[in-house]
């Protein structure tokens, strides 16, 4: 299993993208009972004081304690004064690609070895899809191209291009939950919740795949996703709720 | 991974043209060519992305078939055709990884995957496919996985993969472009496709540099229409072979008129028994005959360490798949 961060290809600190995507994205994560996200500022590149949900957790975590966010807030609104697009340094390989993501279209340059995983979450900010092996058989990195589901991390992003893919954060309409989503949270199909994105991407390309109706076919039809806190009895429940909703 | 240069193609002469280089690989699914960059396993400077040509389409053939090498195993394993005429190829594709890797991976690929071998894939053992002349880490290593059939001193590596073996029992024939002889296309018998280690583990196949698998021919036949795969490992799913089997069966009374069986995960290369065939031919479909079949295919294999269960392992797994196939 591959434990490393993301080096070399997508270089330093993500380009803030004036667009904050993983704002937006933030809006359409489920929100688990009696848990609630920031509230929103409004935001653009001169509005500082606002966190992406990782910046939030680096933050919180480099500080320490509670005690020390409000001063940590103030650091970081000072330090995000300076925004627009980082450059990227470039190299003679890198290619200049086009990828529609969520029905969104997004131009950006690439080195080739660059993964669809590692495009999604640290250029493009969508840190829904996660990474687990990054050797293409944990699943946890699972996202639908054409619909299809495909493991992100053996793709390489040069070769998402003119393909419609589809991401966690894609689900959701507005404020309103895919079925998978809400048959996830109602059947508890989840502990730490790292592998759900890929488990619930998985599933909704399984129903539409439709090879599976008994319990037994959607463990075998959900093999490629692994959860390492076991919640599958949970998992396999939230798939078939959501199959009999979908009729 | 190493830098690469990026190049798409859009037609066979192009691919075969920008293939050239020793050290350019074509990309498809890319579930072996990433995963192995990324490990710095592989490390071609020139990755040329055959995904333009189109050559997905899965047709009847005078009652056989033709798979185009960029056909996904998914696509190619829910096919009614192949269900219908070679059952076993599908039972194949869906034993083997995962869903999502199914959806990306194809028949091309599938031919060309690489051995799972972990000294192999570790980048640093000694190992002669790797790193040819540097020895062979996995003769005295942890040989549970390892091949016992095929093997040479140079080599145990097992061949991983399950589409093959049905695609052997079947005498398909795998076609090409860009070969430098002749018409530039080949006809490949699949039993002469891949080759074994021998002093050259480093070569897998007969490809020259560039040569390009465009599909895939499977010649008609009634008896594969009763053909099954059985796959023997330590998970339910997603998992490699310890053994597994590609069996058809043609039973008449209780007489075997002809039998095909094929092995995987026991072998460097997708295995063929075929003296094992030719015994049953004319026997009665009893379990003793199976049983006797099954030794005929395990002779001359070769155990080292760990391994040599799977003699055993793969006899019996035999005798199971030829009593479903004579059902």
């Amino acid at each position: 299993m591959s434990t490393n961060t993301v080096s070399g290809p997508l270089v330093g600190a993500p380009a803030p993208d004036p667009d904050v995507e993983g704002l937006e994205a933030e809006a359409n994560m489920p929100r688990i009972a009696g848990g609630e996200l920031p509230a929103r500022a409004a935001h653009g590149p001169a509005d500082s004081a606002w966190f992406t949900r990782r910046e939030f957790t680096v933050t919180c975590v480099g500080a320490g304690c509670a005690a020390a966010f409000l001063s940590g807030c103030k650091e970081q609104r000072h330090k995000r004064v300076e925004r627009g697009p980082e450059p990227v340094p470039s190299a003679p390989t890198d290619v200049a690609i086009a990828l529609s993501i969520n029905g969104k279209a997004h131009k950006l340059t690439v080195d080739p070895r660059a993964s669809l995983l590692d495009v999604l979450r640290e250029r493009l900010g969508l840190g829904g899809t996660k990474k687990g092996c990054d050797a293409g058989q944990c699943g946890a990195c699972t996202v639908l191209i054409g619909g299809r589901r495909i493991t992100s991390c053996l793709t390489l992003a040069v070769m998402a291009q003119d393909r419609e893919i589809t991401t966690i954060e894609g689900l959701a309409q507005g404020d309103a939950l895919h079925p998978m989503q809400q048959a996830f949270i109602e059947n508890d199909g989840l502990q730490c919740g790292y592998c759900t994105p890929g488990q619930i991407m998985s599933a909704v390309a399984l129903l539409s795949e439709g090879h599976a109706t008994t319990d037994a076919e959607v463990r075998e039809q959900m093999s490629g996703n692994i959860c390492r806190c076991g919640a599958y009895p949970n998992i396999v429940a939230a798939i078939q709720a959501a199959r009999r909703t979908r009729g | 991974m190493q830098p690469f240069q990026y190049v798409r193609v859009d037609s066979p002469d192009h691919a075969v043209a920008a293939a050239q280089p020793d050290d350019a690989r074509y990309i498809a699914g890319g579930t072996t060519l990433v995963d192995l960059m990324r490990i710095e396993v592989m490390r071609p400077k020139t990755v040329v992305d055959i995904t333009g040509l189109g050559l997905t389409a899965i047709d009847d053939a005078s009652g056989g078939l033709k798979i185009g090498a960029l056909a996904t195993n998914t696509d190619v394993a829910y096919h009614p055709l192949v269900i219908a005429r070679f059952p076993a190829l599908s039972e194949a594709l869906l034993s083997g990884a995962s869903p999502q890797l199914r959806n990306m991976a194809t028949v091309g690929g599938n031919l060309l995957q690489r051995t799972r071998c972990p000294y192999f894939r570790d980048g640093t053992s000694r190992c002669n496919k790797r790193a040819p002349g540097s020895g062979c880490a996995a003769q005295d290593g942890f040989t549970r996985s390892h091949a016992v059939l095929g093997t040479s001193v140079a080599c145990i590596a097992t061949h991983p993969s399950d589409m093959c073996v049905a695609l052997v029992a079947f005498d398909a024939i795998v076609h090409t472009h860009g070969h430098p002889g002749g018409a530039g296309k080949r006809a490949i018998p699949i039993g002469d496709f891949h080759t074994l280690p021998g002093n050259h583990p480093e070569i897998e196949s007969v490809l020259a540099p560039g040569e390009l698998v465009t599909h895939i021919e499977l010649p008609a036949s009634p008896l594969a229409a009763r053909s099954h795969y059985l796959k023997v490992r330590d998970r339910a799913s997603f998992a490699f072979a310890l053994a597994s089997v590609a069996v058809a069966l043609d039973v008449r009374g209780t007489v075997i008129r002809e039998a095909k069986i094929a092995l995987g995960g026991v072998a460097t290369k997708p295995w063929r028994a075929l003296d094992a065939e030719r015994w049953l031919a004319g026997r009665a479909a009893s379990r003793d005959n199976f049983e006797h079949a099954a030794a005929i295919a395990l002779e001359g294999a070769v155990p080292r360490g760990d391994n040599a269960f799977k003699i055993e392992l793969a006899r019996r797994t035999i005798v199971r798949a030829l009593e479903r196939g004579a059902l």
